[in-house]
């Protein structure tokens, strides 16, 4: 029963790394139909990012993770503005095929950098090797901090769409463009906004995954598995991103606690065929019918 | 856009629509193909052994994404199945020639079998149920080793066909190109029979092909088989090729590939998979002479840079591919006289949603 718990508790860790992911991945498919193949690239750039300053520059942790995170959410904004403006109007799948160009290109990028290449890293934090002991579960601090993280994220989000006019505005956007900007709504700066908020929450995860996993530069292949973690939640549905990214670390870190090795690779993936099977639309997305 | 000039009602159903012109192209194409081992070098062979190999894998792809319009990132499973089929059999002492059918069979049941469960789905939702598939078709050929040799791979015995040995060089040349034209052929059939029209009508609006009673579920399934049983026989030869099967040949990674063969090529064109696998094979060849050039470059960051770069060109400016290019050169040049400028700007289309 331990051993279950342990494991569910790691799990949970992991999955909130996942659920950041998706959420970056179903924030910007909502505001602007886009799906982005680059949010692995783009957590790996966070990361790597936010180790070179820890690193190289020897900045304190908390400055390099600002740093870190406003130049990932910069870059993604750029990313928005030159690639994907253009790409307006155009049908989902060949925006889609930009974005895994986009995601091509920084991979290669960062094989460029000289100190990233070849390399995998680890930021070590003041956190790392504490441990907190709760009966005979050990939980890292380090994954304490991941779920904190993410609920603080989460929370503040609930806050942002609710409360502040450019959440409702996006709100907007994602029900409907056209009716958005007939409102008034700037659309086009909406979505900018959107894929910065996206790059910096993949930064963030990628930052929060760096003291617990290993960083190297096809880490961004991790970010294919918040893929079904945004569709076992829904595509479209922000709470389900996170309740598939911790469900799918749940199932991922019991698979590979019971069943034969191999296992824990794909078990977010027969999930995903399980749950498109008996419910096409995601646990929580909404039923999409067409009007003729 | 080329506009065909009709000038009779079976011109419609025609295998070759322009008549006589296109014939001197393609058969001036087929000359150089049959000519090219006698003027090249063992390691030019092979690499054309390639362009042939991923020009019949594109063609399972095209039926799927260009006609019927089902995003699949899963080909290389089809892609793995078909090779360890093929091999599997091989080894049990089925001759080869009964193998490689038996292999696209297996592969293209395996398609419909594995369409099923994901046929209700749309759009992006598909191409993740089908990256999916791929990856677990992937963990299964390192799992499963009795059948697949696992992680370590395994030796491909050379083909033998009616007891003589076909050496991996010039012999398996003549039969990829022989496959190739004739997996061509059946395409290019397809397309102009009810069933390949159904699915070009499923792709361009569903709703208006099953009002019209095509029916759509039907429909995909046979895309999903038909593109399997092409990619089946290219993973067979491809294992043959190498001579040699491992589970990290059929990655996530080829997929993608595939996808950007078919897309750079020309989408929706059978001539455009035949450029896509040109570019292919030909583009990390010029990337490593590029590589000679530049002191600082590496290959591995140079490939998948110049990839991404000219996916994003090719999206964002020429979404037709070399394919478009080339139709448009062909259109320029017998227009010449009366060209003016902006006869093929693209029409802006607006956002159609897929919410709504």
């Amino acid at each position: 029963m331990a051993q279950f718990l342990q494991q569910i508790v790691s799990g949970v860790s992991v999955g909130c790394v996942y659920a950041l992911i998706a959420l970056a991945f179903v924030l910007i498919y909502k505001a602007t139909e886009t799906v982005n193949f680059a949010v692995g690239e783009m957590m790996m750039i966070g990361a790597f990012l936010g180790f070179t300053f820890v690193s190289i520059y020897a900045l304190p942790l908390w400055l390099a993770a600002i740093v870190a995170i406003a130049a990932t959410a910069g870059l993604a904004a750029v990313l928005e503005r030159v690639f994907l403006r253009p790409m307006v109007g155009e049908p989902a799948f060949a925006v889609l095929v930009v974005t895994i160009g986009l995601g091509l290109c920084i991979r290669s990028v960062a094989l460029m950098v000289p100190a990233w290449s070849g390399e995998t890293v680890r930021i070590t934090t003041p956190l790392s090797g504490s441990v907190l002991r709760v009966g005979s579960i050990v939980i890292s601090a380090d994954h304490l901090a991941v779920v904190a993280a993410t609920a603080a994220i989460v929370g503040g989000f609930f806050v942002f769409f609710r409360r502040t006019r450019a959440g409702l505005a996006m709100q907007a956007v994602s029900q409907s463009q056209l009716a958005a900007t007939y409102m008034g709504v700037r659309t086009r700066s909406i979505s900018t906004l959107v894929w910065a908020i996206a790059g910096a929450i993949t930064a963030i995860a990628g930052l929060l995954l760096a003291p617990i996993a290993f960083i190297h530069v096809n880490m961004g292949l991790l970010g294919l598995k918040a893929v079904p973690a945004a569709i076992i939640g829904g595509f479209s549905s922000l709470p389900g991103a996170v309740v598939g990214g911790i469900t799918l670390g749940i199932c991922e870190s019991l698979a590979g606690f019971y069943l034969p090795e191999g296992f824990s690779d794909i078990a977010g993936y027969i999930l995903v065929l399980v749950v498109l099977a008996l419910r096409p639309e995601g646990l929580f997305g909404e039923k999409i019918q067409k009007r003729v | 856009m080329r506009y065909v000039l009709r000038t009779s009602y079976r011109q419609d159903t025609r295998l070759f629509k322009d008549g006589l012109p296109q014939y001197g192209w393609y058969l001036a194409m087929l000359a150089c193909a049959l000519a090219a081992p006698a003027f090249l070098g063992i390691h030019h062979v092979s690499q054309l052994t390639f362009v042939l190999i991923f020009a019949i894998a594109g063609i399972g792809f095209q039926i799927m994404l260009g006609f019927c319009g089902l995003i699949s990132l899963g080909q290389a499973g089809f892609l793995a199945i078909g090779a360890y089929a093929c091999v599997f059999l091989e080894r049990r002492g089925v001759p080869f020639v009964l193998a490689l059918p038996a292999a696209a069979l297996i592969s293209a049941a395996a398609g419909a079998a594995l369409g099923v469960p994901v046929l209700r789905l749309k759009g992006l939702y598909l191409a993740m149920a089908t990256m999916s598939l791929g990856f677990i078709i992937e963990e299964a050929a390192a799992r499963w080793t009795t059948v697949t040799g696992g992680n370590a791979g395994m030796m491909v015995p050379p083909i033998s066909v009616f007891g003589y040995r076909l050496g991996s060089d010039v012999p398996l040349y003549f039969l990829c190109l022989g496959l190739l034209l004739a997996s061509l052929w059946v395409a290019a059939n397809l397309l102009r029979s009810p069933t390949g029209r159904a699915m070009v009508a499923v792709r361009d609006s569903q709703i208006a092909a099953q009002s019209m009673g095509v029916e759509a579920a039907r429909v995909k399934t046979k895309a999903f088989a038909l593109s399997a049983f092409f990619t089946g026989i290219a993973g067979a030869l491809m294992a043959h090729k190498l001579s040699f099967i491992s589970p990290d040949q059929f990655t996530l990674a080829i997929s993608i590939e595939l996808l950007i063969m078919i897309l750079i090529g020309g989408i929706g064109s059978l001539r455009g998979v035949v450029f896509g696998a040109i570019f292919l094979v030909a583009m990390p060849e010029l990337l490593a002479e590029l590589e000679q050039l530049l002191p600082g470059g590496n290959l591995p960051a140079l490939r998948p840079l110049a990839f991404g770069l000219l996916l994003i060109l090719v999206m964002l400016f020429e979404p037709r591919g070399i394919n478009g290019l080339v139709e448009k050169a062909v259109d320029y040049v017998k227009l010449v006289p009366l060209y003016r400028k902006g006869m093929f700007a693209r029409q802006r289309s607006f956002a159609k949603s897929e919410r709504w």
